[in-house]
C-alpha cells in the first residue's frame, strides 16, 4: 500500500498502537530542550524520583532568555534581568544534576535550538524530533517528523523517551513551477499561510512538495517548514533528497563513512510513494509569487509587497488588526515608514539569510532613525559569517551585530521594540505585542528587511537604486 | 489537578478569533521556573493599562465575569506557541473549560493535561453561547454542554473528547503513569531501534 513520508516515519516509531481507549505510544529519537519550557518538567522528575531515560537522545542549549550583547561570562548574565538569569542558571543546574550535556552559555555550539540541531547533524531524515517549542517543525525540512510539545510532554519524553499521540491527518502543499528571481523561501511560506489561513493546517501534518520546494536549499526548506505552525499544523515535512544528504555529510552528529552511506540508502526510501493519498491538498503556483509581507496581527494576513492591502471583509474582523497596525485597507504597504529592522530567529538566521542581508546592505547605509539588529542563529553561524566578513558589511551599514539567540523574535531577553514602533522582522509571528508591548510587526524575508532598513520604509529589494 | 465531572458556571465571552498564546500570556512572563501563580499574567496586555492599572473595559475585569470558570472564545483559540504557561495561566485564574468552534492543536493538548477542558462545538451552538453571558452546565460524564439560563436556555450539544484524556480528567490524574507502565515495551522497542538508528 502506497504511503506518505509522514506515514512511514510515524509507523516506524509506534511502540504500542492506538486502541479505541488509548493513544499511540510514539518513540522519540531526539529531544531538544531549552531553558524556558523545561524547568517545570525537571521539577516533576525530582518529585517522582525519576531519571532522564536517554541523555544521549537529549540535546540541550539556551536561547530564549539569553542576552545577545557580548556577555561571555555567566557572572555577567544578570544583564537580562534577574528572572531570566535565574532561568538560565536553573537550566545549568538541571542539566548537571540529570547528566545531560549542555551546549552552555560559553559553548561554541550554542545557538537557537532549531538552528543547532541541523547544524550539528543531530537532525536527520526519518527521525522523530520534539521540543517544547512550536517551531520544532523546522526539522521537518530533513524528512523528520518534528513537532512542538508542552512542558508536561517534555517531562514525558525526559522520563520515558515517548509521547502519547493520536495520529494527525495529512495535507499536501504542492508548489509547482519556479520562484521568480528575488522571491525567496520566506515569501513562499508567507504566501502559503496567506492561502491556508492560520488554522488551515490544524490537525494536520503538512508535506511540502513540487519543483519549487525541491529547488530550495536546506536553509530555505527550514524556513518553509519552520512556519508550518503559523498555518496551524504542528509539523511540516519535505522528503529528503541529495540536497539533504549533501548538507548532512560530515556533520558532527551525523553517521560517518560507511554508516552514512548505509543511512542514505534507508533515507532514500522515505519519500512519499506515488499514489499515496493525502487528506487535503493545496496547490500553489510559485511563478506567480512576489516578495510577501504581513499587514495584520496574524501571519495569515499577507500581501505582495507592491500590491495594495486587500479590502477588509465586511464582518469587521480586520478592524482591530488594522487599527493596531495603523494601516488602511486598499492602500499600499510599500513606503510605510519603518523604525526597527530585525534579521534573526529560527526562521531566518542561517548563513544564507545573512548573506542575502549582506548583499542588500553592501555599500549602503541603514536609513537615519532606523535601528537594525542582525542576530545570527547560532555561535557557529556567527563565526562563519565573520569568517566571510559579513559582520563588517553590517557594521559599516550601521546595523548592530549580535551574539546568537531568539532575541527580538519574542523579546524575552530585553531585545524589544517600543510601543507604537514598526518593525520589519524576518521572524515568524506578528501577533500583538510579540516583539514588545504595543510593537507593530511586519514579517518579511531578509532581503525585504534589509531593503526596508536602507530605504527607511517598507521596500522591495528588487527595486533598490544601485 | 482537580477532577472534572459535572460543573456549572457563568460564562465569559471573548468572541475575537485567532487569540494567540502571546495574548493569553505574553513572553515576558515566561522567565519563571515555576508553574504557579501565572493567573495574574493572564491576558496581561488586555487586562492592564500601560501603568499596570486594571483596564475596566476588558471583559475579565467586569463584575459579571467574577468567578466564571468557562471561557467562550472565538475560532482558533490558543494558536501560536507551545507554551504550557497559557493553560497554566487560564487554570490558575480559575477557568476549567474553554469553548470554541476550533482550538489550536498544541494548546488543546496542553490543556487536557492541566484540568482545563477544551470543548469544540458547532458554529450554530457557538452562536447561542455568544448571545449573552449565561450559566452553562458542563458534563464530562455525558460529554455535553447545556445552557442553563439566558435566551437559549436548555439548548445543549455533545462534544468529542478521546476516552483516554476524558478518563484522566475525570480522575484528576496525569498521563505519565500510563507511559511509565509501558517501560518494558519501550525497552524492547529501543533494543531494536538503537541497532538501526543510533542517536
Amino acid at each position: 500500500m502506497a504511503k506518505t513520508l509522514f506515514e512511514k516515519v510515524w509507523a516506524s516509531h509506534v511502540v504500542t498502537p492506538e486502541t479505541a481507549e488509548t493513544p499511540t505510544v510514539l518513540y522519540i529519537d531526539l529531544h531538544l530542550i531549552h531553558e524556558v519550557t523545561s524547568p517545570q518538567a525537571f521539577t516533576v522528575l525530582r518529585e517522582r524520583g525519576l531519571p532522564v531515560r536517554r541523555v544521549d537522545r537529549t540535546l540541550a542549549t539556551m536561547d530564549h532568555s539569553t542576552p545577545t550583547t557580548p556577555v561571555r561570562k555567566l557572572a555577567d548574565i544578570d544583564v537580562v534581568g534577574p528572572s531570566a538569569a535565574a532561568q538560565i542558571r536553573q537550566m545549568q543546574k538541571n542539566c548537571a544534576e540529570f547528566g545531560i550535556p549542555l551546549r552552555d552559555f560559553d559553548s561554541d555550539e550554542r545557538g537557537i535550538v532549531h538552528i543547532i540541531g541541523p547544524e550539528l547533524g543531530a537532525t536527520q531524515p526519518g527521525k522523530t524530533i520534539v521540543c517544547g517549542d512550536s517551531h520544532t517543525s523546522t526539522h521537518g525540512a530533513f524528512g523528520a517528523l518534528a513537532f512542538g510539545i508542552g512542558t508536561t510532554e517534555v517531562g514525558h519524553v525526559l522520563a520515558t523517551q515517548c509521547l502519547l499521540q493520536r495520529r494527525p491527518k495529512t495535507m499536501a502543499v504542492e508548489v509547482s513551477g519556479a520562484l521568480p528571481e528575488g522571491v525567496t523561501a520566506k515569501d513562499l511560506i508567507l504566501a502559503i499561510i496567506g492561502r491556508t489561513g492560520v488554522d488551515g493546517g490544524t490537525g494536520h501534518v503538512i508535506e511540502y512538495r513540487g519543483d519549487a520546494v525541491r529547488a530550495l536549499d536546506m536553509a530555505g526548506r527550514m524556513t518553509v517548514c519552520n512556519m508550518s505552525i503559523e498555518a496551524g499544523a504542528r509539523a511540516g515535512m519535505i522528503a529528503p533528497d541529495d540536497t539533504t544528504f549533501e548538507y548532512l555529510a560530515g556533520r558532527k552528529l551525523a553517521p560517518q563513512g560507511a554508516a552514512f552511506d548505509a543511512a542514505v540508502t534507508g533515507w532514500r526510501e522515505l519519500a512519499t510513494d506515488s499514489g499515496a493519498a493525502f487528506d487535503t491538498t493545496v496547490h500553489i503556483d510559485a511563478g506567480a509569487l512576489s516578495p510577501m509581507v504581513t499587514f495584520g496581527t496574524n501571519p495569515g494576513m499577507v500581501v505582495g509587497i507592491n500590491a495594495p492591502l486587500p479590502e477588509a471583509p465586511s464582518d469587521g474582523s480586520w478592524d482591530r488588526a488594522l487599527e493596531y497596525m495603523q494601516l488602511e485597507a486598499g492602500k499600499p504597504i510599500a513606503g510605510t515608514p519603518v523604525d526597527v529592522v530585525f534579521v534573526g530567529s529560527c526562521t531566518n538566521a542561517r548563513l544564507p539569510d545573512l548573506e542575502a542581508t549582506a548583499r542588500v546592505l553592501e555599500g549602503r547605509r541603514v536609513a537615519q532613525g532606523v535601528r537594525m539588529l542582525v542576530v545570527p542563529g547560532s555561535q557557529a553561524v556567527k563565526a562563519e559569517a565573520e569568517a566571510r566578513g559579513l559582520h563588517r558589511i553590517f557594521e559599516a551599514a550601521g546595523a548592530e551585530w549580535r551574539e546568537s539567540g531568539c532575541s527580538m523574535c519574542l523579546g524575552m531577553n530585553g531585545d524589544t521594540v517600543a510601543a507604537g514602533k514598526l518593525a520589519v522582522s524576518t521572524s515568524n509571528r506578528n501577533f500583538e505585542g510579540r516583539q514588545g508591548v504595543g510593537a507593530r510587526t511586519v514579517l518579511a524575508s531578509p532581503a525585504t528587511a534589509a531593503a526596508s532598513a536602507v530605504a527607511g520604509r517598507i521596500a522591495d529589494a528588487r527595486q533598490l537604486a544601485h | 489537578m482537580e477532577p472534572i465531572t459535572v460543573f456549572s458556571s457563568q460564562t465569559v465571552l471573548l468572541p475575537r478569533a485567532d487569540v494567540d498564546t502571546d495574548q493569553i500570556i505574553p513572553a515576558r512572563f515566561l522567565t519563571t521556573t515555576s508553574r504557579e501563580g501565572l493567573g495574574d499574567a493572564l491576558f496581561a496586555d488586555w487586562r492592564y493599562d500601560g501603568d499596570g492599572a486594571s483596564n475596566a473595559k476588558f471583559i475579565l475585569n467586569q463584575p459579571e465575569s467574577k468567578g466564571a470558570q468557562v471561557l467562550v472564545a472565538g475560532r482558533n483559540f490558543g494558536c501560536g506557541s507551545s507554551r504550557e504557561h497559557a493553560p497554566w495561566a487560564l487554570a490558575d485564574y480559575g477557568f476549567r473549560a474553554v469553548i470554541s468552534t476550533e482550538i489550536a492543536d498544541i494548546f488543546r493538548s496542553n490543556s487536557l493535561k492541566n484540568g482545563l477542558l477544551p470543548i469544540v462545538v458547532s458554529a450554530a451552538f457557538h452562536e447561542q453561547l455568544l448571545a449573552e453571558p449565561c450559566v452553562v452546565e458542563v458534563s464530562l460524564e455525558t460529554r455535553t454542554v447545556r445552557l442553563v439560563d439566558g435566551p437559549h436556555a436548555d439548548a445543549s450539544e455533545t462534544f468529542e473528547i478521546d476516552d483516554f484524556s476524558r478518563y484522566c480528567l475525570m480522575r484528576g490524574t496525569d498521563q505519565l503513569g500510563f507511559l511509565l507502565d509501558r517501560v518494558d515495551a519501550i525497552s524492547a522497542f529501543e533494543a531494536q531501534r538503537d541497532d538501526t538508528a543510533p542517536a
